[in-house]
């Protein structure tokens, strides 16, 4: 397992544990970043350090500090 | 079941079309009120297809769940809650391009156990041919139609679909999916504490709500209403060492991927161009570039296009002005309805045009996809002062109207940075600080060029700089002391982009600009009303005599223009007169000695104060001050070269270019706005934090423009 931040801008993996806030990580999931969904790390944006990220065909940003906290199994 | 008066409640994700769609039902047939107890709008129509049948708008949401009184709103409109009439029908917008997690709303929709019908949008996005409707119908036991919110088709389906479902409500009511032994102990531990007015004492109506509660209370959350019981309960539940979140959402996610692999059809989207397009516009050196780039457009579009409008306004108020002139007698009724009312509305009026065009640009970026990017772009910007990007369209709205920009708070999950960003927001460059500056500046600095560029022109860009550098200093000072505490992730969606739709943007303009002249009118008149009675009292000049005596004998000695010329003299220096013996002449000499250290003597105070109604009527007070008519405005040559010339009693100017500049530090961050203060006491339902603000602000101003004045002097300016 490794941070989602840790991909390669491009790269899927495997999501397996969600480790934020309650409710954050219930917002998440609703959304459909559930363990065992796949997510592609769709690009860093360095400045803002931001993440956009894909899931099931919707497109979420995320700050890194959270992406960091998202742990999936590389592609 | 079919009753006499069904309500059709329009529930969606957010950026689904489903406020298109609603105006495709409605027609601009809409009723606006406010949901009861929190101040979000509630749009409701009627149905046109279904004759008695009514339709309220749902406020775009992901889930039911909920933590802030605002995402409380969904559960409330789609379940009757909280004084909300229960819906007979529920309208679920599906966005094709997105099924499981639009179904995944949808069906929590159908666990409440109330009919739903499916209307599916952006099939014509799909790279395939969309979803089996038929099958997605049978599958979710739910009528399924397609709709464009673009064009209208499909509409006359969703209605007939609708019809039959409230003739005929036949589907299953308990669709949902299988609570596991421990799931369902849980909603059994729940249900008994189930307020009774929810009317959810057994049936799938009480499971769904007890999970709702299992998901939604937190300890954390700010819903309100919320029996201590069921908190209690809840708490007691979710403290398990079960993870009962993840494994209700995971259920929720099988059942919807049940469904989706029955439709075999390609609903996945491409996303191509809005990849390629987001490469550029979220690149941190491009992208920040371009939306810099295109908010400069913005602006300067703002300020020419306005101008004309503006025109036409003025003109418009001063025909209806000099038409009850006319049509009245004189005295104190006719001057309290040309210079109060019809002054004090026009004043705000005057703002329309340059509000609505900043509306009309933000309604085209939100609608575009761009404004998602914008947030995400200004995330790095806004964190940095304790805010998240989402604050970004309340302070751009700033740039209008604080009114609007506090009303566009709504959005923000989290109170502490609701109210965080309400607080700064009134710093930002408001249109009715623009013409204050423009007086000033023009008045006051030199048309000369510095390094080839105008030095109004970057004094005035300067001040639009230093605004937004004080807010988000403000910001950030202020999370740091009053509004301590962790800022809520940023968690942003990036639809793909689209083409604006030009009836959606303008409806949208129509409808933040509403607000304005619904929340700022009726306190603007108040406040323009009773600053003309100050202002026009006591009616005489204390020497209204000896001006009678010079009239008489202009009218002995003169005639002709020279006669005019010398009674409007007269008559000008009587006004000006009568106006230092008037009440708020008093009133400017009382707070001269706070005012005098940051270079302003008592002339200006009235002008401060008269700036309250709203801070453009200083430019009309000074006006009146200076003796010359009503009818200034602040490129009125005749007014500047008052300042200019104006002296203090030593005989030196009182209008130096360190005094203006001191000022236009004072207009930049005081607080002189009464309607501003009025939507912050009506959004926090508090004195408090108007009051705050009215302290933090004017605190603010004074020093500031105190250490600009006595600093310019001891580095030796004037």
């Amino acid at each position: 397992m490794s941070p989602l931040s840790k991909l390669q801008p491009g790269a899927t993996g495997t999501l397996r544990a969600l480790d934020c806030s309650r409710s954050f990580r219930r917002r998440l999931m609703e959304l459909g970043l559930l363990p065992g969904t796949e997510v592609r790390l769709v690009r860093r944006v360095s400045v803002g350090d931001l993440v956009e990220i894909e899931c099931r065909g919707c497109h979420l940003s995320l700050r890194l500090s959270e992406a960091e906290r998202l742990f999936v199994d590389p592609a | 079941m079919s009753k006499q008066a069904p309500l059709i409640a329009l529930a969606g994700n957010p950026n689904v079309g489903k406020t298109s769609l609603f105006n495709l039902l409605t027609g601009s047939n809409q009723k606006v009120t406010n949901y009861p107890g929190v101040t979000v709008e509630r749009f409701e129509g009627n149905f046109i297809g279904i004759e008695g049948a009514s339709v309220i708008d749902v406020p775009g949401t992901y889930s039911l769940s909920a933590r802030s009184a605002e995402e409380e709103l969904a559960i409330r409109s789609v379940a009757g809650l909280g004084g909300e009439p229960q819906p007979d029908l529920v309208v679920v917008v599906v966005d094709s391009t997105q099924l499981s997690r639009n179904l995944y709303l949808a069906l929590q929709v159908r666990e409440l156990g109330v009919p739903v019908v499916l209307a599916v949008t952006m099939t014509d996005l799909c790279d395939g041919d969309g979803p089996d409707l038929a099958a997605l119908s049978s599958a979710f036991c739910a009528p399924a139609v397609a709709v464009s919110g673009l064009n209208g088709e499909g509409v006359d389906k969703l209605t007939g679909a609708v019809q039959a479902a409230l003739d005929a409500p036949s589907h299953e009511p308990s669709f949902s999916w299988e609570l596991s032994g421990p799931l369902a102990e849980d909603v059994a531990a729940i249900t008994p504490h189930l307020p009774e007015s929810w009317n959810a004492a057994a049936g799938p109506r009480a499971t769904a709500l007890s999970l709702w509660s299992l998901l939604s209370l937190d300890g954390e959350d700010e819903l309100r209403d919320i029996p201590p019981s069921l908190r209690e309960a809840s708490a007691k539940r979710s403290g398990s060492d079960r993870d009962i979140e993840r494994e209700v959402i995971l259920a929720r996610y099988a059942q919807v991927d049940r469904v989706i692999a029955t439709l075999k059809a390609e609903t996945a989207a491409t996303r191509r161009g809005t990849e390629r397009a987001d490469a550029v516009l979220l690149n941190p050196v491009f992208g920040f570039a371009l939306f810099l780039g295109m908010m400069t457009v913005v602006f300067q579009a703002l300020f020419t296009w306005s101008g004309p409008l503006i025109e036409l306004v003025e003109t418009g108020f001063g025909w209806l002005a000099s038409a009850v002139e006319a049509g009245l007698p004189e005295g104190f009724f006719r001057d309290l309805l040309t210079e109060g009312v019809i002054g004090g509305v026009g004043s705000v009026v005057v703002f329309l045009p340059q509000i609505l065009l900043l509306f009309l640009f933000i309604g085209i970026m939100e609608d575009s996809g761009y404004m998602a990017r914008v947030a995400f772009l200004m995330d790095r910007v806004m964190r940095a002062a304790g805010l998240n990007g989402r604050a970004f369209v309340p302070m751009m709205s700033g740039f209008a109207c604080a009114i609007p920009a506090i009303l566009a708070t709504r959005t923000m999950e989290r109170q502490r940075d609701r109210l965080l960003t309400m607080m700064v927001v009134p710093l930002m460059t408001c249109a009715a600080r623009l013409p204050v500056y423009t007086l000033i500046i023009g008045a006051l600095f030199p048309v000369d060029d510095w390094l080839g560029m105008p030095t109004q022109g970057l004094l005035m860009a300067g001040m639009y700089l230093f605004s937004t550098l004080i807010a988000l200093i403000a910001a950030g000072v202020l999370s740091k002391t009053l509004f301590t505490g962790p800022s809520v992730p940023l968690l942003l969606e990036l639809p793909p982009y689209r083409r604006p739709k030009v009836s959606a943007a303008l409806r949208m303009m129509w409808q933040r600009s509403a607000l304005f002249l619904k929340e700022a009118s009726g306190i603007i008149l108040v406040c323009t009303i009773g600053l003309w009675l100050l202002l026009s009292f006591p009616a005489n000049a204390p020497n209204a005599a000896s001006f009678e005596e010079r009239r008489v004998q202009a009218e002995a000695t003169l005639n002709g223009e020279d006669l005019d010329a010398a009674l409007s003299v007269i008559d000008n220096q009587e006004s000006a007169d009568q106006l230092q013996g008037s009440y708020a002449g008093k009133l400017g000499r009382v707070i001269e000695p706070v005012i005098a250290p940051l270079g302003y003597d008592w002339k200006i105070g009235i002008g401060l104060i008269g700036s309250f109604a709203a801070r453009e009527v200083f430019v009309s007070t000074m006006g009146l001050v200076y003796g010359l008519s009503d009818d200034v405005d602040e490129e009125t040559a005749t007014l500047r070269e008052k300042l200019q010339t104006a002296q203090r009693e030593d005989g030196s100017p009182v209008y130096t270019p360190l005094v203006g500049l001191s000022l236009l530090v004072f207009i930049a961050l005081a607080c002189q706005c009464m309607s501003t203060l009025a939507a912050v006491r009506r959004e926090t339902a508090t004195y408090r934090w108007p009051l705050f603000m009215f302290a933090y602000m004017t605190a603010l101003a004074w020093v500031a423009s105190f250490v600009v004045y006595q600093g310019g002097q001891l580095l030796g300016f004037s």
